[in-house]
């Protein structure tokens, strides 16, 4: 049984369709995962912000970081 | 969602300082060397009959410099800066931090001796000898687990989206580098060693290894770079963190199917060759969904182009992104590959990413990352707006020049004449690209400038952090 499950997958013309199904519908998934749900949106969203959760006193020192040559 | 600011851990920014000044050490070095070889192509008289630096041998001296040294080292800094902020915790291990520092340092430099002194795999971007290749796994596995320790500890309950392409980097480097450097040694002290592939299957596997070094070490994690340091100069998150999301599995999905578009024409079976060539032109959607997404960050904030030239170096490096995600898939195709491999073309190509995207995106990344690292503010604007159209207008000769020699080489080379006989002898195809030959190098020695001037800067802007930090003591004792 596993022998003839072997063959099936080692002929390329089954493994081919069968790896374009896997990814393409584990792609799909990925897309509505991430672009569906308000909640879920939000919560992804709300991520781009951990960057600056941490800003301190060296960044409120200034906001360029540039000094201005005189 | 994401926490507010948890209680202030304390950043180890000893082990990022030192990464980043031998960032700019090698970055100068290495780039130096890039600018000599260059000339050794222009004036082949500059070889002056020395074996230890003819073109053959600087060239792996060069790439190892930029790439590893300069590219590698501010990936390690970068690297654990963005951790440790994102993830608002201390880096682990200050002993295990310190050892990633030395292993890479050593690695980088005996390697740049080694192939002076003539040996190498002859394996491109990965020509260390296995006893180098030992020393960077070691060195790789402790960054890999420092990485990770950080990662768990921290205040954050998501991982922010610049750690995945981190991430990503670390452990498909790992696999490249072990399974391209599978090799049984003549000797136990010796240097030399030989495949454990061969043939064709020694190409792809070198291959496999070459385009993913370009996908995994120059690309996702300098996109983790972008993802953190383009939102933070720009005073704005990042465009949409959605996108980053579908960038990033798309991304580190297809790269690892593409090393044999760099086999077209040759003993590799066709199918490999054009399955390749697909998942190269596929790969352009996520490029450049990425791109997109760093550019569009700047939305309403266009102004600050005008006046800051360390955003100018990250929107213009994720052009260079844009435009070479491009051209890539362009030549990966067979028809355009016929014209343009062993051209000059790729040469270009390479350094249309290496420069325009690798070293401006760190660049500007420095220029954020170095000033909070000694709080202070940088030493010159002035020079790092000489430093922007040093570097801008080498890349612009640079690939120019390239574009010109190797397209023009191309056709010089498949020419024939009515009768079928080839129309041009291959000398004249080498006295073709003298003129493009010397533009490159001007080009380069633009560039190599520039990052001179960054370093100047930079260590001014270290003195005079150090300098405060003593005054304000100083002023509470």
């Amino acid at each position: 049984m596993i022998g003839e499950i072997f063959n099936w997958l080692g002929d390329m013309r089954n493994s081919k369709i069968l790896a374009l199904l896997i990814f393409f519908i584990g792609f799909v998934i990925l897309l509505v995962f991430v672009y569906t749900g308000k909640e879920r949106s939000k919560r992804l969203e709300s991520y781009k912000n951990m960057p600056f959760l941490d800003d301190d006193e060296d960044e409120q020192k200034s906001s360029t970081t540039v000094k201005k040559d005189e | 969602m994401a926490h507010s600011m948890a209680a202030k851990a304390e950043y180890n920014y000893d082990i990022i300082k030192k990464f980043a000044a031998m960032a700019m050490v090698w970055g100068v070095l290495g780039m130096f060397v890039g600018f000599y070889a260059a000339s050794e192509l222009a004036f082949p008289f500059l070889n002056f009959d020395n074996q230890y630096i003819t073109f053959g041998r600087l060239r792996p001296v060069h790439t190892t410099l930029v790439i590893f040294g300069f590219g590698g080292s501010a990936l390690f800094a970068t690297s654990y800066y963005i951790v440790q902020r994102t993830c608002q915790a201390s880096l682990h291990g200050k002993g295990l931090a310190t050892f990633t520092f030395w292993g890479w340092q050593i690695s980088v430099a005996l390697g740049v001796v080694s192939y002076m002194l003539g040996y190498t795999q002859a394996r491109e971007y990965a020509e260390f000898e296995w006893p180098i290749d030992l020393l960077i796994t070691a060195t790789w596995l402790v960054y890999l687990y420092v990485y990770v320790m950080t990662l768990r500890k921290r205040s954050q309950p998501h991982i922010y989206v610049a750690n995945w392409f981190f991430m990503a980097f670390i452990l498909a480097t790992a696999i490249l580098h072990v399974f391209n450097n599978l090799a049984v040694p003549v000797d136990m002290f010796g240097m030399k060693s030989y495949s454990l592939f061969s043939g064709v299957q020694d190409a792809m596997t070198q291959w496999w290894y070459g385009h993913n070094a370009v996908g995994f070490f120059l690309t996702a994690a300098f996109l983790g770079m972008m993802y953190y340091f383009v939102p933070k100069q720009a005073g704005r998150p990042v465009y949409s963190y959605r996108l980053s999301v579908i960038h990033f599995w798309a991304l580190v999905f297809l790269y690892m199917w593409v090393g044999g578009h760099h086999l077209h024409w040759t003993a590799l079976p066709d199918w490999t060759s054009t399955l390749a060539a697909t998942f190269s032109i596929i790969l352009l959607m996520p490029s450049w969904g990425g791109m997109i997404n760093g550019i569009m960050t700047m939305s309403g904030a266009w102004d600050k182009l005008r006046t800051d030239p360390v955003m100018r170096f990250l929107i213009v490096s994720l052009s260079f992104y844009g435009m070479s995600t491009f051209e890539g898939p362009m030549m990966a195709l067979k028809s355009v590959n016929a014209l343009s491999h062993y051209t000059d073309w790729t040469i270009g190509h390479v350094h249309s990413g290496a420069l325009g995207w690798v070293a401006m995106v760190s660049f500007g990344s420095f220029y954020h990352m170095v000033p909070k690292l000694y709080n202070t503010k940088m030493y010159s604007e002035k020079l790092i707006f000489t430093h922007f159209w040093l570097a801008t207008i080498g890349i612009v000769l640079y690939i120019t020049a390239m574009w010109t020699s190797g397209i023009g080489q191309g056709l010089i080379l498949r020419a024939f004449d009515s009768y079928g006989n080839l129309a041009y002898t291959f000398v004249e195809s080498v006295s073709y690209l003298h003129g493009p030959y010397i533009t490159r190098a001007i080009g380069g020695f633009l560039f190599v400038t520039g990052a001179a001037i960054m370093a100047y800067n930079l260590y001014m802007t270290a003195k005079q952090g150090k300098r405060e930090a003593a005054e304000a003591a100083a002023a509470a004792a």
